[in-house]
């Protein structure tokens, strides 16, 4: 594992909450986060604990009421709104909780559209949609529009435009919860595959099996750290296990 | 386990020396169970007694062979043709120290399961990692049905942790929803001590909030 290099994500202290008065919701109360180049992170933590808002924040869809949330060196809060998007487009890739396609875009261009938007032309951002599309299985219905696919499809398609065009931070958000075992596993092995490339990748999940591929796991509850499993003991395993 | 009916099914597929047959459980079963030699020839000694096997003569180096009889071969078969024991659900030390937590005072409860939550997950990030590398091995093995064997084993590792882990979820939220209604209930009860104070005399039909709780 990868412990001294610069992290791509970094969250400090960071707080948020929703609302205000008698109606306010301490969603993270100072949480320490750190993801570094070739690492997956697992997150876990049950409903509410604020696994989506740590995710939120650190694609810099969502600003920390205090706290400092810094990507690549580079701390969200210093930047404009236009060179928050731009990182967004270029070093993050989100994978929503609900996909979020858009609708009215096929599945090829929807997994495009953030790499066209970044300036590439067409043709290449289509033949680059068209390989993170085989990386999930989906070849086939590139020229689908999100309602004739099934959730599971959809979600791979999500993933897709998540991990198009080598992102550095990749963010996960419940991306297994459609898929059935195989397929979550397959997603999981391109995630890992992703960070073993280099990238730095953090997974929000319910599921243990899941977890259970990343190189750290988190625990939230109520907005706070309040454990973390590492794998270092593996090494020991594998170089006394199974000889043969 | 049964150390008899394993090495007795191994010598099902033809005769093998001690070594051998130590060499052979722990190559399909990733030496989960890791065996002892000495292990192996005490089980050797009863199922000759017991007219399972017999020896079959040295091979060229002078290891001493064994081979199933008729009648091992026939406790091989009936062994597969029925299915494990369940009646006597092997002592689980969580769930014993779990039920042992929420009943004795003073125990944290959350943090014992939490703590083991964190032990379990740690495992089967070991497990997945070393069932990463059996998959990648069968790709190109030499030997795939013992490669494909360790493999399932490790999966039968991963579903019984996931399984663990699943139940530890379902035991913190059985705990935190009895926590939530025991405090609403003390608040129910407070408020409607409260009123009935403020209006005398108190009303005498039972409260919605005590049938809830029935
Ligand atoms: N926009 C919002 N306004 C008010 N409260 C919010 C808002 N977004 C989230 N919350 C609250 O913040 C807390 C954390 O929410 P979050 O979505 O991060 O949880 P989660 O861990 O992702 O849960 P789940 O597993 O159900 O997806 C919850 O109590 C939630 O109700
Ligand atoms: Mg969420």
């Amino acid at each position: 594992m990868i412990t001294d290099s610069q992290p791509v994500l970094r969250l400090d202290g960071v707080t948020r909450i929703h609302g205000e008065g008698a109606g306010e919701v301490h969603a993270l109360r100072g949480i320490g986060f750190v993801a570094r180049p070739g690492e997956l992170v697992a997150v876990m933590g049950p409903s509410g604990s604020g696994k989506s808002t740590l995710l939120a924040l650190a694609g810099g869809l969502d600003t920390p009421t205090s706290g400092t949330v810094t990507v690549e060196g580079v701390e969200l809060g210093s930047l404009n709104a236009k060179e928050r998007a731009r990182l967004r487009r270029t070093s993050i890739g989100y994978v929503f909780q609900d996909f979020n396609l858009i609708p009215a875009l096929t599945a090829a261009e929807n997994v495009a559209l953030p790499v066209e938007l970044d300036g590439v032309r067409t043709a290449t951002a289509r033949k680059a949609a068209r390989a993170a599309l085989a990386e999930v299985g989906l070849e086939d219905l590139a020229d689908r529009f999100p309602d004739e696919m099934s959730g599971g499809q959809q979600q791979r398609v999500a993933i897709a435009r998540a991990v198009v065009g080598n992102r550095r931070l990749i963010l996960a958000d419940e991306p297994t919860g459609a898929l059935d075992s195989h397929t979550g596993e397959e997603v999981l092995r391109l995630l890992r595959a992703r960070c073993d490339a280099g990238a730095a990748g953090v997974l929000v999940t319910h599921e243990a099996r899941h977890a259970a591929w990343a190189d750290r796991v988190v625990f939230l509850r109520d907005g706070v750290v309040i454990d973390e499993s590492g794998a270092d003991a593996a090494d020991d395993l594998l170089s006394g296990k199974h000889v043969g | 386990m049964s150390i008899k009916h394993g090495l007795l099914a191994l010598l099902d597929a033809g005769p093998m020396y001690g070594y051998q047959l130590r060499a052979e459980f722990e190559s399909r079963t990733g030496a989960t169970w890791p065996l002892n030699v000495g292990q192996v020839y005490t089980t050797l000694a009863r199922l000759e007694r017991d007219d399972l096997i017999a020896s079959a003569g040295t091979d060229d180096e002078g290891h001493v062979m064994y081979a199933v009889t008729e009648s091992g071969s026939a406790e091989v078969a009936a062994w597969f043709a029925s299915p494990v024991a369940r009646n006597q659900p092997p002592r689980d030390e969580l769930a014993i120290k779990l039920a042992l937590a929420v009943t004795v005072p003073g125990v944290d409860v959350p943090a014992v399961i939490q703590a083991q939550r964190t032990a379990t997950i740690g495992a089967l990030q070991d497990y997945t990692r070393l069932k990463r590398t059996a998959t990648e091995r069968l790709e190109d093995s030499d030997d795939p049905r013992a490669d494909l064997a360790w493999s399932l084993v490790l999966d039968s590792l991963i579903f019984a942790a996931e399984a663990e882990v699943r139940w530890l979820d379902h035991c913190e939220a059985r705990l935190a929803r009895v926590a939530s209604t025991r405090t609403a209930a003390a608040q129910a009860a407070a408020s409607q001590a409260a009123a009935s104070q403020a209006s005398e005399p108190p009303a005498p039909v039972p409260t919605p909030s005590r049938k809830v709780r029935r």
